[in-house]
């Protein structure tokens, strides 16, 4: 077996919400999705990246404190989370693909140095890179 | 439990962060704040205080690191003249851009160019999106305030449209 990161999680603000965006208009696909009272494991991978998952986590109880699991989602909601980068291998065609789906864009394709990069967000907030890398040289 | 100045409702962030990527997306263009209250379905007499709230500076104010954040990528990246870059950027005359630009960063738009063309080559294997953010200025003046200070005679349409 490999060694490695297995799982990144984030917050997000509803977890069914997030699984439809994730599954349903980004094509990943649900690797778990585990209940255990109101706790719920839910990871999503990438239909290409096998040994990597990502966990969509609610914040709240059992694992937060009400005024803990509210400063998470204002963080979340204020688009405050770091970027997250989504490699492809033609951003136009995705662009023109996630915008037909509804997918909110902050940053149209740009060309940049030979990559082409465009910007959206999920639903909670949480900022996405999507990066085609050009041809080195 | 928390009071409200410091915990907004998350849906209420959620829609002002949408004002706040639409300026990001359009650093150029005019934001007047009917305008932004209309992305975040928040009444005008609202907007500017929650935004202030959720992202702690103005929107106003916002939208100026923004365009001197472009202004400098191109002064960095492109050999357009800085009166292109100055209309590009969202302002209306050269003279109200070189003040900004200096009240903001410290420097002439003419010095960053030649400074940051310097340091290009470290930041090459950081995805260029993120380099541009991070190297947005940070306003720790009020810009309004220091131009109210020194410059009765210039008017500025740029800084005060989305008061």
């Amino acid at each position: 077996m490999s060694q490695g990161v297995q799982v990144v999680g984030l917050y997000v603000r509803d977890q069914d919400e997030a699984l439809a965006f994730y599954v349903d208009k980004l094509g990943f696909r649900v690797h778990t999705d585990v209940r255990n009272g109101e706790y719920r494991w839910l990871t999503v991978q990438h239909p290409e990246q096998p040994a990597f998952q990502l966990g969509l986590f609610a914040p709240g109880p059992p694992v937060h404190d009400a005024a803990t699991a509210q400063t998470l989602r204002a963080v979340v909601a204020k688009g405050a989370m770091p970027p997250l980068v989504l490699s492809v291998k033609d951003c136009r065609a995705d662009y023109d693909r996630l915008l037909a789906r509804g997918v909110e864009f902050t940053q149209e394709p740009v060309d940049r140095y030979g990559n082409v990069d465009a910007g959206f967000r999920d639903p909670s907030g949480i900022g996405w890179k999507m990066i085609q890398e050009g041809r080195r040289a | 439990m928390a009071d409200d100045f410091t915990h907004q409702d998350p849906e209420l962030l959620r829609r002002l962060l949408r004002a706040k990527d639409r300026m990001d997306a359009a650093s150029h263009e005019r934001w007047p704040v009917q305008r932004l209250a209309r992305v975040s379905g928040v009444s005008e007499a609202h907007f500017a205080r929650s935004f202030k709230q959720a992202f702690g500076v103005p929107p106003h104010r916002y939208l100026l690191t923004r365009r001197i954040e472009r202004a400098t990528a191109l002064l960095r990246d492109t050999d357009l003249p800085i009166t292109d870059i100055a209309f590009q950027t969202g302002w209306e005359s050269l003279g109200t851009f070189g003040r900004t630009f200096r009240d903001i960063t410290g420097e002439s738009p003419s010095a960053v160019r030649d400074r940051a063309r310097g340091v290009a080559q470290s930041l090459a294997r950081v995805p260029a999106c993120i380099v541009s953010a991070a190297q947005r200025p940070d306003l720790t003046t009020a810009v309004s305030e220091k131009r109210r200070r020194e410059a009765d005679a210039i008017t500025d349409a740029d800084d005060k449209e989305v008061r």
